[in-house]
């Protein structure tokens, strides 16, 4: 009598899908065990605060005026084993840290088909964490972690062997790395803004044919890392504000065939730092204000950068190979001093954009110290006018007189 | 003291009827002037600012202040004759050209800043901190040239020496400090290159300034280890007291100088 009361069973339209009621006196679980496959859960405003809600049949757990789905410190909110389950609108608080296990708000663990969208994870160890995964969507959740040390805190968003992800509209700040994925294929992240993490803002090892657009990555300690992995595309993303000794923007490490379109580099110690990435095709990227725009460390080949600005950069280009197979044109440098004698826009003479010193200091660390020193700018001028230490073979040829719109 | 203010009184019109400060003052307002209108930041300014900073003002003070000593040779002998101390009449002739020197600069900088006023305040430290590495090596460099133009009696010789001394300090040491760090390159040269930069004034100057801007983070290892060292209060110490003894040192081996020559 009292279970009845208290779980209102109301017959939709549709005759087969049920909608089940839970207040706050009683359990989202106890729903769960009593629906049936399609059914939706609503949850009343309140708190609950029960074991870990395992999710094993194809509901729709819908959340009215933001229910609290608190873990205590202690345990994972919600395990989702079944396939097609959607969770909305859900508060998921308190997971607390494990050293021992990858807790998370939200687990997802060989299933297909889930939706995770506009919910709110807070003071999460792990907040969405999907492993085995397929064709789920996750959209417009905040992620906001509790920021403490790298070692205690996990990921926002969780990608172990997935498949065909989308993750769309997210906001994720003081996780340790924002977004991370290990063995995911043809995924979508876009769109999404994640800041303030304690490690990268994405993280993504062994994960090919996946794209990225129109994230903004801002602030993170470390920058956004991309390893060993193959044909990705990046576009229209922001890589901003990533400051700090050991900070960059991008970092490309061992990875083939990079699409890297209309993205703003801004601020950062480094821009884009390319490591053992082949086949970087780099176009209409725009590069401001960072300490060294591009490094391309040694064993980095046959990348092009086209159509790229170059703006108020300390260094341009740094390397530490002489020789180079990567090709710069029609790339537009703030630091070009040419002339265009037939006005066509283009410089007329070719423009090098490793400097001395940039050698110099990837040879020799410690002569840092001397940046800004009046005997580097004679030095860089020197060789600027009589090339023989930096390499001929990178060099844009056809440097644009004017910024690229 | 009343001496020196009177010396120092008679010192201070001649170099302002020189207009050689006026030129000079109107010269850092220009040059800060325009780095604040083009480099829209006032950051991007006090960065433009240093590398004149560290130029300018060594090689002003010390061939202004070599030829002023030349210029001023009868003066000082005529008042040696008369009943002043030695010690009284250089500290009037030296604070009668380093003050207005130190002031000039400190105003041709100061008012443009004060004019644009500052997107952050932030910038109000790292503009106090230019301004006393200016102030600094205005003493340092005038008390050089005084040191010079007291041991070499021919003009020409004391003028190529005040230059051969600026072009060391601006340039060649920075070229011997390059050299030492690719020839030591397989031990830790941090500290060792402290140390080198405190031996001399421009070059903790520049890397005092560094530290404020955030330029630091630029220099990886280099810059955490510098930010270690002069983060601490004993190093950021350490830092200042090689400043003073770099405004205090030249003056004080000139007026040694002073106080023994045979005019």
């Amino acid at each position: 009598m009292i279970i009845s009361a208290l779980l209102v069973a109301l017959t939709t339209l549709g005759g087969s899908r049920d909608t089940i009621v839970v207040t706050p006196r009683s359990t989202v679980a106890a729903a769960i065990a009593r629906a049936h496959a399609g059914d939706v859960i609503r949850v009343e405003p309140g708190t609950y605060a029960e074991p870990m809600i395992v999710v094993d049949k194809q509901v729709t757990l819908v959340g009215e005026g933001w229910p609290v789905l608190d873990g205590q410190s202690a345990h994972q909110i919600m395990s989702i084993t079944a396939d097609d389950v959607t969770v909305r609108g859900f508060v998921f608080r308190n997971v607390g840290t494990s050293f021992v296990e990858d807790r998370a708000a939200l687990k997802v663990t060989k299933a297909r088909g889930c939706t995770i969208s506009d919910n709110r994870i807070e003071r999460a160890f792990f907040g969405i964490y999907l492993a085995a995964a397929s064709d789920c969507r996750i959209t417009n959740n905040v992620i906001t972690g509790a920021g403490a040390s790298e070692a205690a805190a996990g990921n926002g968003i969780h990608l172990w062997t997935s498949n065909r992800i989308h993750i769309e509209g997210n906001r994720i700040s003081g996780q340790r790395d924002g977004i991370y994925f290990e063995f995911v294929r043809e995924s979508e992240v876009i769109g999404n803004t994640s800041e303030h993490n304690l490690r990268y803002g994405l993280h993504f090892m062994y994960s090919d044919d996946c794209r990225y657009v129109d994230n903004v990555f801002r602030a993170n300690s470390a920058g956004v890392a991309v390893m060993m992995t193959k044909r990705v595309t990046m576009t229209g993303n922001h890589f901003e504000s990533n400051w700090g000794s050991a900070s960059y923007g991008l970092l490309l490490k061992e990875v083939y065939d990079v699409r890297l379109e209309r993205n703003q580099f801004v601020r950062n110690t480094v821009g884009l730092l390319a490591d053992g990435a082949n086949r970087i095709v780099a176009e209409h990227n725009e590069f401001r204000r960072n300490g060294w725009a591009v490094k391309l460390l040694a064993s980095t080949d046959e990348g092009h950068f086209r159509a790229n600005n170059f703006i108020g950069n300390t260094f341009d280009v740094a390397t530490n190979n002489r020789e180079s197979s990567n090709e710069l044109a029609g790339n537009y440098w703030d630091a070009y001093r040419g002339y265009d004698l037939d006005h066509n826009g283009v410089g007329d003479v070719p423009f090098h954009p490793v400097r001395l010193f940039s050698l110099l200091v990837q040879t020799n660390e410690p002569s840092l110290i001397l940046l800004r020193s009046v005997f580097i700018s004679l030095l860089d001028a020197a060789e600027r006018a009589i090339p023989t230490l930096t390499p001929q073979a990178l060099a844009d040829r056809s440097p644009m007189m004017r910024p690229l719109p | 003291m009343k001496t020196i203010a009177k010396v120092m009184k008679y010192e201070l019109s001649d170099v302002v009827r020189s207009r050689w400060l006026v030129a000079y003052t109107l010269f850092f307002v220009i040059v800060t002037d325009g780095l604040l209108r083009f480099s829209g930041a006032s950051a991007n300014a006090e960065l433009g600012l240093l590398n004149v900073v560290l130029v300018v003002i060594p090689l002003v003070s010390v061939v202004f202040g070599t030829m002023h000593v030349y210029n001023a040779r009868e003066f000082t002998e005529l008042l040696l004759a008369q009943p002043i101390g030695r010690r009284q009449l250089f500290g009037g002739l030296y604070l009668g050209l380093a003050i207005p020197l130190s002031l000039g600069f400190a105003a041709g900088v100061g008012i443009p800043f004060a004019l644009h006023g500052f997107d952050d305040p932030v910038q109000r430290r790292t503009l106090a901190t230019l301004l006393g590495i200016g102030v600094v090596l205005t003493f340092s460099f005038t008390g050089v040239a005084f040191a010079l133009a007291l041991r070499l009696e021919d003009k020409a010789k004391g003028l190529a020496a005040a230059i051969a001394i600026w072009l060391v300090t601006t340039v060649l040491y920075d070229g011997l400090v390059l050299l030492l760090g690719a020839m030591f390159a397989d031990y830790p040269l941090e500290r060792p290159l402290i140390a080198l930069m405190m031996l001399n004034p421009v070059d903790l100057g520049r890397v005092l300034m560094l530290l404020q801007l955030d330029v630091s983070a630029l220099m990886g290892y280099t810059g955490a280890s510098l930010k270690s060292f002069f983060g601490t209060s004993g190093g950021m110490l350490l830092a200042v007291g090689a400043l003073l003894l770099w405004a205090a040192l030249p003056p004080l081996a000139a007026l040694r100088r002073f106080g023994r020559k045979d005019f």
